[in-house]
């Protein structure tokens, strides 16, 4: 019993360090200033505290990710689940395993030094720190993710409506797009959204390869910083204990706690869902 | 046969060839990526470079503590986690009522394990490090990563007891075994190769986290090691046993490899391709053993 509360205790001291360190930051800038102000400046003279820059960075990077998982994880969900036979689905999936156990910090590296000059030859203009690399070496990371959960919830499917498809005549690629998706989609979505909530707390790649200037832009070929890698830049340096810039990480990690455990909840409440219709 | 269906039929051709294409893709990369870090890291690996402490001198750098380091945070982690994760998962599978109490707890059991790495940093750093006044060390680096690996565990630990059918129980209740003996003779054996594959995959996961031990605090320069557990000496009484090591200040693989990653000179870059080169081995291998047993085990009622 004890055991099992120890996960709620981890929740309550979650909530309660990332709040009552926050607390000390909003007495010194007030909500509106944190939402709106267009800078983010807290290591410098200047003092600016505006996360919208590092939020920007954080959602472009997602949405490089996202755009290449996605794709890439549906397509190749549909076709583990409906068209390969079940020796190539023994092989292919411990392989796809094996792509989202390589630890982040080994993604980083590949996005700063293999994939960014590689998108030199090609973009020119492209700075050496970049939210194009690092979002889609991110978005390979996420693959797995989004192709097993998905093919997860198609596989779940029952056997009848397949067959009722085919029994009407309809080819294989009907059944999977029109019948077996359709019948999958809340898992399919919920998927979709824990991949996005991981592409939105991921550190070490965006760290190492997006670089550490939070600005406000979309474009995808300069430096950029997200949340996490400001969280993480904090940490490196020797910033003390109790002061303004301090406590800027229990802010930021605010956000980012409740942005994250919104898109969870949505998700697990989809895959309940799902579970319950077919079962 | 109709226009209109032999189109359809090129469009499942071409559909299965981009779904080989995506599923290549993945594979494709992971490969690149082998390849890449092998050719960049393979000159540095020696003998040497496992035994040097970190330096200024790229070619003299070697990950001697971070090693060491990741053993310590390991073995640490492996003995609070693995048995707290077997009970809660014993305790909610077995014995909990399904009531309100459960259900909540099975929700935040499932966040939790959404929550992005960093933020248990943060969680070490305030509870820890701070409250408990740990400092950065050995034990609250592995007390974060117990917290971030523990709703893992716990999710396949229960899996793991949910797939042993219940005819199993039902047969052990009828010789008249209650039911901390059924579950501790029959279902947790049954389960066990189930356990120990999320277990592996759980700590090979928690060997190559960086953002959590970062925000902590670690270190990323550590010119010495932990202090050994059991030390022995010529004089009485011979065998010293010491806790001190788990208060020590420790650093870890990725840490290393993020510092020499971060510099700009190109034989640092060199030292990182070698180290992700053993990080990647011993995750490799961890993954290995976790697909092996589940093989193995593998068992159908």
């Amino acid at each position: 019993m004890f055991c099992s509360l120890l996960s709620v205790f981890t929740t309550l001291a979650i909530i309660i360090i990332l709040l009552s360190e926050s607390w000390g930051f909003f007495q010194k800038v007030s909500l509106w200033e944190f939402l709106t102000d267009t800078q983010w400046t807290p290591l410098f003279t200047n003092k600016h505290f505006g996360i919208l820059p590092l939020l920007c960075g954080t959602l472009l990077t997602t949405f490089i990710a996202i755009s290449v998982a996605v794709p890439c994880g549906l397509i190749s969900a549909i076709f583990l689940s409906e068209y390969a036979s079940q020796r190539l689905r023994n092989v292919v999936k411990p392989i796809l395993e094996i792509l989202a156990a390589v630890p982040t910090v080994v993604y980083g590296y590949f996005a700063l030094l293999f994939v960014t000059p590689l998108l030199k030859q090609m973009i020119p203009s492209i700075s050496g720190f970049n939210a194009l690399s690092a979002g889609f070496v991110m978005g390979i990371m996420i693959i797995p993710l989004v192709s097993s959960l998905s093919e997860d919830a198609m596989h779940a499917v029952p056997h009848g409506l397949r067959e009722g498809g085919y029994a009407l005549g309809a080819e294989k690629i009907q059944v999977a797009l029109r019948i077996v998706f359709p019948a999958a989609l809340s898992g399919i979505i919920a998927s979709i959204i824990l991949a996005f909530s991981r592409a939105i707390g991921e550190t070490m790649i965006v760290a190492i390869a997006a670089g550490q200037q939070p600005r406000l832009t979309l474009n995808p070929l300069v430096p950029v910083e997200t949340i996490t890698a400001y969280i993480v830049q904090v940490s490196l340096g020797d910033t003390p204990h109790g002061t303004i810039e301090y406590k800027t990480i229990f802010a930021c990690g605010t956000a980012l706690f409740f942005m994250t455990f919104l898109l969870n909840m949505v998700s697990f409440k989809l895959k309940k869902r799902f579970q319950e219709v077919y079962i | 046969m109709s226009r209109a269906s032999a189109s359809i039929k090129a469009y499942d051709k071409l559909f299965q060839a981009a779904g080989w294409f995506t599923t290549m893709v993945g594979l494709f990369v992971l490969l690149v990526l082998f390849i890449d870090i092998f050719m960049d890291g393979y000159k540095r690996l020696s003998l040497d470079f496992l035994t040097s402490y970190p330096s200024r001198k790229p070619e003299q750098a070697g990950i001697f503590s971070a090693w060491v380091g990741t053993v310590w945070i390991m073995i640490t982690t492996a003995m609070i986690a693995i048995p707290l994760g077997i009970c809660s998962g014993i305790h909610l599978e077995e014995y909990a009522r399904k009531n309100k109490l459960t259900d909540f707890i099975e929700i935040n059991i499932a966040n939790l394990a959404g929550v992005p790495s960093v933020i248990y940093g943060i969680l070490g750093l305030g509870l820890f490090v701070r409250f408990m006044d740990l400092k950065r060390s050995v034990l609250a680096g592995a007390l974060t990563l117990t917290l971030l690996i523990l709703p893992v565990i716990i999710i396949t630990t229960r899996e793991a007891l949910k797939a042993v059918p219940f005819s199993i129980r039902e047969a052990a209740y009828a010789l008249g075994a209650t039911r901390w003996q059924t579950v501790r003779f029959q279902v947790l054996p049954a389960a066990l190769g189930n356990i120990m594959t999320g277990i592996i995959l759980a700590l090979s996961r928690a060997i190559g986290e960086t953002a959590p031990l970062i925000t902590l605090g670690a270190l990323t320069y550590i010119p010495f090691l932990p202090k050994n557990p059991i030390s022995v000496s010529d004089q009485a009484p011979y065998v010293h046993v010491s806790a001190q090591g788990f208060l020590d200040p420790f650093t870890v693989l990725p840490i290393q490899i993020f510092n020499w990653v971060s510099r700009p000179q190109k034989g640092f870059l060199i030292d990182a391709a070698a180290g992700i080169m053993v990080l990647l081995l011993i995750t490799l291998c961890m993954n290995g053993i976790a697909i092996y047993l589940r093989h193995k085990f593998q068992r159908r009622w």
